[in-house]
């Protein structure tokens, strides 16, 4: 009772600052709108039971991406009027192929298995959970990722004593 | 969500049993609002105090017996100022940037365990507002979401000492997270877990983690100033280059808040280093103390608050002894020198580890 109100609530939230997000014409007020669409999610994943996912999406996406392109929407000082001028004939193929795309996920979703209700009650998300899988089942495509992304930060810093 | 779980699970075995669990958790969430709010406040007279000790001033003493009453003072001025909002300001914005800054440096206080579990009112009572299996990863996303009051703040004002402010606090912040993220990597290694009161528990009758985690502690340290925005790492506020950065337009109680905030977190983080590294409540030799029961939680507190007042007189005592960095020095130290450090801490507690035969 309590968690579909929840979950009728955040999804309102997600949807509503999306939408925000696509529609406002302040470059900041985008990144605003991205950022409570971020938490939304991670609202979603809470209620999963996937505290560690909701967490890590919360430090990542909410804490550290969008402060980086906050950063450069500020340092370029991007306003209103440094938006682009785009001719008609691009506004007319970005709905097209928009609405094509929509017409792909409305037409996949409807056949998906909806399986909320076996997934509420698992402890999969919970981090030791998490772990085991990760370092058992799963250890070479873990170990394979984060030495990429290690090899990206070691290449950041290496850039920079150039 | 876990304590709304629990509410709910109290809730069909025994009515009365949840009304005073949700009453037992509203108190402690009052009281660490309260403590919060007392302890900043006192931490601006203590910071007058401090930084007149070291140029050998007398600091404040008008107010009350040794110019006790001075934060009071400081909050009816603050209140009672003119509020000014800058025309070409975004108005909602920057009303919401001394919000979120206020907001996250509160909300950082839930996972912290101010003493031991007693046994009261039939059920078993923890003085932490909610002990959730992921502690330390909610302090660090609180961390992390904090930088947005500044950004905000800063954006807003459309000023552009202001900006410049809003951009370097982003900078730094995110510089210094990633060294804190990797020094509690090679913590939470030697723990085995990431619940913050299962670390201070950890610690009882044994040695306190900073004797484990010496090279840990000292970089969750300097991390901690920078993420603050503490000398010597207040480039954002940098008064000599930038006028006020990020709160040159705030005035009246927004700017209130916003130093507020900053004391506040310094506040948390001391109370967050003492729990990682220091023991957090736990007294020394509590065994063989004998003592048990209220006094003993109360007697814990009173230790952990002791812990937690030295760490924010260090925070004071380097502030007004260290100058400021320079912006590249500051970077420089952040990713050529913490960053290196930490990878290397957790590589030698995974080697120790491994040689002690703690890796199953």
């Amino acid at each position: 009772m309590v968690t579909e109100m929840m979950f009728y609530f955040l999804s309102f939230v997600a949807i509503l600052s999306a939408i925000m997000m696509i529609s406002t014409k302040n470059p900041v007020h985008s990144i605003l709108y991205l950022i409570v669409t971020f938490f939304a999610i991670a609202g979603h994943y809470f209620l999963l039971n996937a505290q560690f996912l909701g967490m890590v999406h919360i430090i990542v996406y909410a804490g550290a991406i969008m402060v980086l392109f906050l950063y450069v929407i500020m340092m370029l000082n991007l306003n209103e009027d440094a938006e682009p001028v785009k001719s008609k004939y691009q506004k007319i193929s970005a709905t097209v192929s928009g609405g094509i795309f929509m017409l792909v996920l409305v037409a996949s979703l409807r056949s998906a298995e909806v399986s909320l209700e076996k997934t509420r009650n698992t402890d999969i998300g919970l981090v030791n959970q998490l772990g085991k899988v990760l370092f058992n089942d799963y250890l070479l495509p873990f170990e394979l990722s984060s030495i990429l992304l290690l090899s990206a930060m070691i290449g950041a810093v290496f850039l920079s004593k150039k | 969500m876990q304590e709304i779980t629990q509410a709910l699970h109290l809730f069909q075995k025994n009515k009365s049993n949840m009304v005073t669990y949700i009453l037992i958790k509203f108190i402690l969430v009052l009281f660490v609002f309260l403590l919060a709010l007392t302890v900043a406040a006192y931490s601006t007279y203590g910071e007058r105090k401090v930084s007149a000790l070291m140029q050998d001033r007398i600091g404040p003493d008008r107010a009350g017996p040794y110019g006790l009453l001075q934060p009071l003072a400081d909050g009816i001025k603050m209140f009672t100022k003119e509020e000014l909002i800058p025309t070409n300001s975004s108005k909602y914005l920057f009303v919401l940037g001394p919000s979120i800054a206020m907001l996250t440096a509160l909300m950082a206080g839930v996972v912290i365990p101010w003493a031991g579990p007693i046994e009261a009112f039939g059920q078993q009572l923890t003085f932490q507002v909610s002990d959730i299996n992921i502690g330390i990863l909610y302090i660090f996303s609180v961390v992390s979401i904090g930088v947005y009051g500044i950004m905000i703040g800063g954006w807003a004002s459309n000023n552009k000492y202001s900006l410049l402010g809003a951009l370097r606090a982003s900078s730094q912040m995110i510089s210094y997270e990633i060294a804190m993220g990797l020094a509690i990597v090679a913590l939470v290694m030697k723990s085995g877990t990431l619940s913050l009161g299962e670390i201070v528990t950890q610690q009882q009758g044994d040695w306190i983690n900073v004797v484990y985690q010496p090279l840990g502690f000292l970089i969750f340290l300097i991390c901690a100033f920078a993420e603050t925005n503490r000398a010597p790492f207040d480039l954002p506020e940098c008064e000599t280059e930038l006028i006020g950065g990020y709160h040159t337009e705030y005035s009246s109680m927004k700017l209130g808040l916003f130093l507020f905030a900053e004391y506040i977190n310094m506040f948390v983080s001391s109370a967050v280093i003492s729990a990682l590294y220091f023991g957090g409540y736990n007294l020394p030799f509590q065994a063989a103390l004998g003592l048990e029961g209220p006094w003993l939680a109360v007697l814990q507190f009173g230790f952990f608050f002791l812990k937690i007042v030295f760490f924010i007189f260090l925070f004071m005592w380097v502030r007004w002894t260290i100058p400021r960095f320079r912006y590249d020095q500051l970077l420089h130290l952040g990713w050529k020198i913490l960053l290196p450090l930490a990878i290397l801490n957790i590589i030698i507690t995974g080697l120790v580890m491994w040689a002690n035969g703690s890796l199953a």
